[in-house]
């Protein structure tokens, strides 16, 4: 079962693509970069990258023949919406069980 | 919503048919009826959720085989009007032990009616856990942030 519904939390679990998405929350960066420090090759982060593309968590844009990479606002924004969802979905189930007669509470 | 605490924040309310000690004893001791059961980092299946129901306490879960997951501290309980936890979960789904690195959720009971009572929580400074939220404040500031996920949620809700 899935705890946070979107992606983006799966995408974040690697720890490598934790630090990627950390140093792009600092400033928007190219892949040559983002591989100096981190203990990966160059195109080990560009396949890193991809995956935080396509979970929505990171954008890129052209700059001469370079690819700059920053951090996705809406895709983040997402993530935060799977714990409004998560608390939403609880105190639904919590009105239910304290509605419940007393002596039906276990 | 414009202020930057409202992306780092997360609010919601609700309203029960249930006086108000009841309603904060249900939330606290039957923590584990009503969470959502895929809220679990064991990797077994959860035997019961314990919240211990003083400040200073812990909140964990203990696993069909007696293993045990801590998420949480208890921060405040103030029966019957209030209680805080501490959230000791990362954005990677994993127990946080930097505890600089983690937000805070506060309930309050406030009674309406002698039989009715008024649930609010706060899931607050979500930007704790990471740099990552600080994007997330600026970007849910745009004319694009809380609209849009509030008809997500209406979506969630009619599906």
């Amino acid at each position: 079962m899935q705890t946070y519904q979107h992606e983006g939390w799966f995408a974040l679990g690697d720890r490598t693509r934790w630090a990627i998405f950390e140093r792009l929350a600092d400033r928007p960066c190219a892949v040559g970069e983002l591989a100096i420090g981190l203990p990966v090759s160059r195109p080990a982060v560009s396949q890193h990258l991809k995956v935080l593309k396509d979970a929505g968590l990171v954008v890129d844009h052209a700059v001469g023949n370079r690819r700059i990479y920053r951090l996705n606002p809406d895709g983040l924004a997402e993530l935060r919406a799977d714990l409004d969802r998560f608390w939403l979905s609880a105190l639904a189930a919590y009105k239910a069980v304290v509605e419940q007669p007393e002596q039906e509470v276990s | 919503m414009s202020t930057p605490s409202a992306a780092t924040s997360i609010r919601h309310e609700i309203v029960v048919q249930a006086p108000i000690a009841r309603a904060f004893s249900v939330f606290t001791d039957d923590f584990g009826s009503f969470k959502p059961p895929e809220h679990n980092m064991l990797g077994v299946e959860i035997a019961e959720t314990v919240f211990e129901p003083r400040a200073g306490g812990r909140v964990y879960d203990r696993g069909i085989d007696g293993s045990e997951c801590q998420w949480a501290r208890v921060l405040a309980y103030e029966p019957p009007d209030r209680v805080v936890i501490s959230w000791d979960i990362s954005p990677r789904w994993q127990i946080e032990t930097d505890l600089e690195k983690t937000s805070e959720v506060e309930v309050r009971f406030i009674a309406e009616t002698p039989d009715r009572t008024r649930v609010e929580l706060e899931h607050r400074n979500l930007d704790r856990h990471g740099d990552g939220w600080e994007a997330v404040r600026e970007g849910v500031d745009g004319t694009d942030g809380w609209p849009l996920y509030l008809q997500r949620f209406a979506d969630v809700l009619a599906g």
